[in-house]
């Protein structure tokens, strides 16, 4: 029987608010265990929430750049468990009311584009952290992260394989990012995958028993697991057996899911509507100077590098990758009105440089001034691709400016043909065997003659001029 | 009089004057505590030396002629306002130990406001009883009768004030727990509007319900203290930004014209027949001075108790959760494993009526349970609140009685929750609507036990409440009575 995959996908998403959600404390990670707590996020008997106005900013955001319906009236819930790492003893999230619902995103699938739909996203607080100790019977608690504010994206169960759950991923991570509501640091946690996965008949409407996937801490490993899971519940079936409803942990070493350790506890969280804050209300200004204040999302700045600077979608794919570096680019065509070359620097020595140093686009020491400049000094022939290359480099060094390089290192081209005609002249005469050669049919030889004015020339003749004198004179 | 037998605004004119420092008055309500506190136990924590420095720094501004709201003047606290550097138990074992780092923000006000704080009056444990004997401290005992008790939640608030061990002292109400031992006690005792004062830094019990007031010997010592605490608290996002008017400016305003509502639910079977007959005779004091009274009916009353008594617990469960042993407060040094630890420290920190309302809390919000209870109370509740939306077009204030009878017995109906639960009968509606109420004195029972008078008005409605509460005790000159009753049966010495 052939089977089908069904997955969904929950996404917790780290606000970049300077503060928790609930409380003035610092967010930032890092900083030694419970220094950025108050009584607040400890949860000491006594204390409220007030809500950050920013988290509720945000969360419009990403519901406006993911065709969300934002509920105008919306309020939080009490989500009630035991756990060390949540002082409360619940976490205030939301629950029958979220904030945004019933969007989609749009994601390239081999079969062409398809869209993945978003049942609600909402806001919520994060829990603090445990540390086990790994020789005494003890486990330390750091609540620094308590109360960090998140969102939560739960998606349809529209994805058909592992491969669009990465996709699908990958679109939300770069809308998150370029709203610059998320550093999308998977490592740290800021940005977190859950899976539901089952397999049903191919054909089949219902949907089979599904296992949760967690632990996948890179787009990689949310991948992987995939792949595995839906092989191994292939597997089963395909024995007669029967998927356990059950949470399972993906072993990166391993590259297996296993079902979590204990005793499989059925929690009943016991929600109910938070007493201790009021409805949020949403009017329609307040939406709209949000609406104003979004910048252009990834997927229209594709579309639009493609209608605009004409160059190949692969381009326009690499290039909208970061907001600073689609700004980048765009600065550099702007003054050089180039962007094929642009678009070829950028993606060719400038990401190179980058990549290499693992630096970001915005700590770039070549502004884009100075590499608009050089793609302008190749294009009057002022300096040779080759000559390029090493101002590039150079700049990338020391922050220079092309014209600076240029003169400190005396590169410029010689694209004068009075000054050439001579050098030829000296090279025909030394040569009289490889001309004759020449003369008589081998035509291979028009290479040795370049590289001898090249030779003569430390490089700086303009090739085109050689290649015009020379077929003249030879 | 000795001093610690007047009120804040008697004790504010010496002051002023000069006659009195803050440290007298301090020393005059310290011989009174030492005097009586071991036959009332009226507090948990006495902060003498704190309350010592507080009364000179009194003195101090005094001299400077600087004169606020309550400069100098000793206040209770009941034990579940956080107060920094002070232990704040809420009447648990399990709090036993907890010294909050910040202070609740009634707290900061009566700080601001040049107040002196005596200590931490005894309650029920987490503020969930009619009686206070649910305290892990112990009981308070009623000071008009010391086989009896003082009312609850806030019984040590009421008993203080009652026995003079303080002038005037700060509860909390979830369901009466103001009101009712303020009738019990013979003293005034104010639940504001749900909004009116801020509940940052008051352990909660039941958020959608809890509300801080005063309990005072006289309606115009309520209204100063009200001008205190209440108003908008950035921190508090359920309290209200409306303009707090000068409560004062209600206390003589007299009640010609004013229209009283008689509920017919509240003058039921089980209302003791002493109760009943000093409440009617108080409302034909009000008609004599100018009322009007006119028959209204509050048809949902018989669910309130119900309803009540889902909501609470099951905000309580949730509120109860944080007490885990985990971070603060009691924690039980033979668990096992965590889920061990947790189950051991909540087992010996709460008292017995703190785990039956987390266990029906935890109940009625369960998976397959929480439409049939939660949420139709929930339902209900609105309904109750339409009842005196409804009402109060017909009238301006609700008088009715505070508790259907006058203190009970220690001991009574501790094995009965049921009876315990219907102390709080015509309370608890105040809180599930979230107006405001009023508890003045309004005469004696025939054993010389206080009777309460209770004044129901529409939100925000607080300046009403006083008006006719002040105006109630100059018609029957009701200070008098109390006055009288206490030099011949209060007998605490």
């Amino acid at each position: 029987m052939e089977f089908e995959p069904v997955i969904g996908l929950e996404v917790h998403a780290q606000l970049l608010t300077a503060s928790k959600i609930f409380c003035g404390c610092s967010t930032s990670f890092g900083a030694s265990p419970n220094t950025h707590t108050c009584p607040v996020c400890l949860g000491m008997p006594g204390v409220l929430p007030v809500l950050n106005r920013k988290v509720v900013e945000f969360t419009i955001k990403m519901g406006l750049a993911t065709n969300c319906r934002i509920n105008r009236e919306n309020s939080f819930a009490r989500k009630n468990y035991f756990y060390p790492d949540l002082p409360k003893g619940y976490q205030i999230s939301q629950y029958a009311y979220p904030l945004a619902e019933d969007g989609y995103v749009e994601v390239e699938t081999q079969e062409g584009k398809k869209r993945i739909g978003i049942i609600r996203i909402h806001m919520e607080e994060d829990a603090g952290k445990l540390i086990h100790d790994e020789h005494l019977p003890a486990s330390y608690v750091d609540l620094n992260r308590t109360g960090v504010p998140l969102m939560e994206i739960v998606s349809a169960p529209d994805i058909r394989s592992a491969e669009e759950a990465a996709a699908y991923l990958r679109r939300l991570h770069e809308i998150l990012v370029y709203l610059e509501i998320c550093d999308g640091n998977m490592e740290e946690g800021s940005f977190r995958c859950d899976a539901n996965v089952s397999l049903r008949p191919r054909g089949q409407e219902e949907f089979g028993i599904r296992a949760e996937l967690k632990n996948m801490n890179s787009f990689r490993n949310v991948q992987r697991a995939l792949e595995y899971e839906i092989k191994r519940q292939q597997y089963v079936l395909e024995a007669g057996g029967e998927v356990i409803q059950e949470t399972r942990l993906w072993d990166d070493a391993q590259g297996v899911t296993l079902p979590m350790r204990g005793k499989e506890e059925a929690h009943d969280y016991r929600y109910f509507p938070e007493p201790d804050l009021v409805t949020v209300a949403i009017d329609d200004d307040w939406v709209a100077g949000i609406r104003r204040t979004m910048p252009e999302l990834p997927l229209e700045k594709r579309e639009r590098f493609l209608r605009e600077y004409g160059i190949p979608a692969y381009d326009a794919g690499v290039l909208t990758m970061s907001r600073a570096l689609a700004d980048y680019y765009e600065e550099v065509v702007r003054l050089c009105g180039q962007p094929k070359l642009a678009s070829n620097w950028v993606m060719g020595d400038i990401l190179r440089f980058l990549n290499e140093d693992k630096r970001d686009i915005k700590d770039c020491p070549i502004p884009a001034a100075s590499l608009a400049e050089m793609i302008r000094l190749i294009e009057e022939g002022v300096i040779s691709g080759k000559m390029a290359k090493e101002i590039s480099e150079e700049m990338y060094r020391t922050g220079k400016g092309p014209k600076t390089i240029i003169e400190e290192k005396g590169l410029v081209q010689i694209t004068d043909e009075g000054a050439l005609i001579p050098v030829i002249e000296k090279i025909l005469a030394d040569n009289p065997s490889q001309l004759a050669q020449y003369r008589e049919g081998k035509d291979k030889l028009f290479g040795f003659f370049v590289g001898q004015v090249m030779k003569a020339t430390q490089g700086k003749a303009n090739p085109r001029l050689i290649n015009d004198l020379l077929k003249k004179m030879l | 009089m000795e001093l610690h037998a007047l009120t804040v605004h008697e004790l504010q004119d010496k002051l002023r004057a000069g006659e009195i420092t803050a440290a007298d008055l301090l020393a005059s309500v310290y011989r009174r505590i030492e005097a009586v506190e071991d036959k009332v136990h009226a507090y948990i924590t006495l902060m003498k030396e704190s309350a010592q420095a507080q009364a000179a720094a009194a003195d101090e501004a005094l001299r400077r002629g600087e004169f606020r709201e309550l400069t100098g003047i000793p206040i209770a606290l009941k034990d579940i306002y956080c107060t920094r550097g002070v232990t704040t138990t809420c009447g648990s074992r399990i709090l036993g130990n907890f010294v909050p780092p910040y202070d609740a923000t009634v707290v900061e006000k009566l700080r601001a406001a040049g107040a002196v704080f005596t200590g931490k009056a005894n309650m029920d444990e987490f503020a969930m009883g009619s009686s206070t004997e649910t305290s892990w401290f112990g009981v308070t005992r009623n000071p008009w009768d010391l086989e009896r008790i003082p009312g609850g939640s806030s019984g040590g608030s009421a008993a203080a004030v009652a026995a003079d061990e303080c002038i005037a002292a700060l509860g909390s109400d979830t369901g009466g727990s103001i009101r009712q031992p303020a009738a019990l006690c013979g003293v005034v005792g104010m639940k504001p509007t749900y909004g009116r004062v801020s509940r940052f830094g008051l352990v909660a019990f039941a958020s959608s319900l809890d509300q801080i007031g005063p309990f005072t010997k006289d309606v115009e010592d309520c209204a100063i203290l009200m001008n205190v605490i209440a108003g908008y608290d950035p921190r508090e996002s359920t309290s209200v930004d409306i303009e707090v008017p000068d409560y004062r400016s209600f206390l003589d305003r007299g009640i010609a014209g004013l229209r009283i509502g008689i509920p017919k639910e509240y003058f039921i079977a089980g209302i003791d027949p002493e109760v009943r007959a000093s409440v009617e005779a108080a409302i034909g004091v009000l008609e004599k001075g100018g009322a009007r009274c006119v028959e209204i009916s509050l048809p949902h009353t018989e669910y309130c108790l119900a309803v009540y008594y889902i909501i609470a617990p099951a905000e309580a469960s949730s509120n109860l959760a944080r007490y885990d042993g985990v971070k603060y407060g009691f924690r039980a040094p033979e668990g096992r494993d965590l889920l061990d630890m947790y189950k051991q420290s909540r087992s010996a920190g709460f008292g017995a009526e703190v785990k039956r309302r987390i266990i029906i809390g935890t109940y009625v919000l369960s998976s397959g349970y929480y439409d049939a209870y939660y949420k139709k109370a929930s339902q209900v509740r609105a309904l109750i609140r339409r009842d005196f939306d409804a009402a109060f077009q017909q009238c301006d204030v609700i008088a009715t009685p505070t508790s259907p009878t006058a203190a009970f017995r220690i001991g009574e109906r501790t094995d009965d929750p049921l009876q315990m639960y219907l102390s709080d009968i015509l309370t608890i509606s105040a809180n599930l609507a979230g107006i405001p109420g009023l508890s003045v004195p309004c005469g004696f029972t025939e054993n010389g036990l206080p009777i309460g008078l209770q004044f129901l008005a529409s939100h925000f409605q607080e300046g009403l409440l006083i008006q006719t509460g002040a105006a109630y005790e100059k018609l029957a000159d009701i200070r008098a009575t109390v006055a009288r009753y206490k030099q011949d049966k209060m007998k605490l010495l």
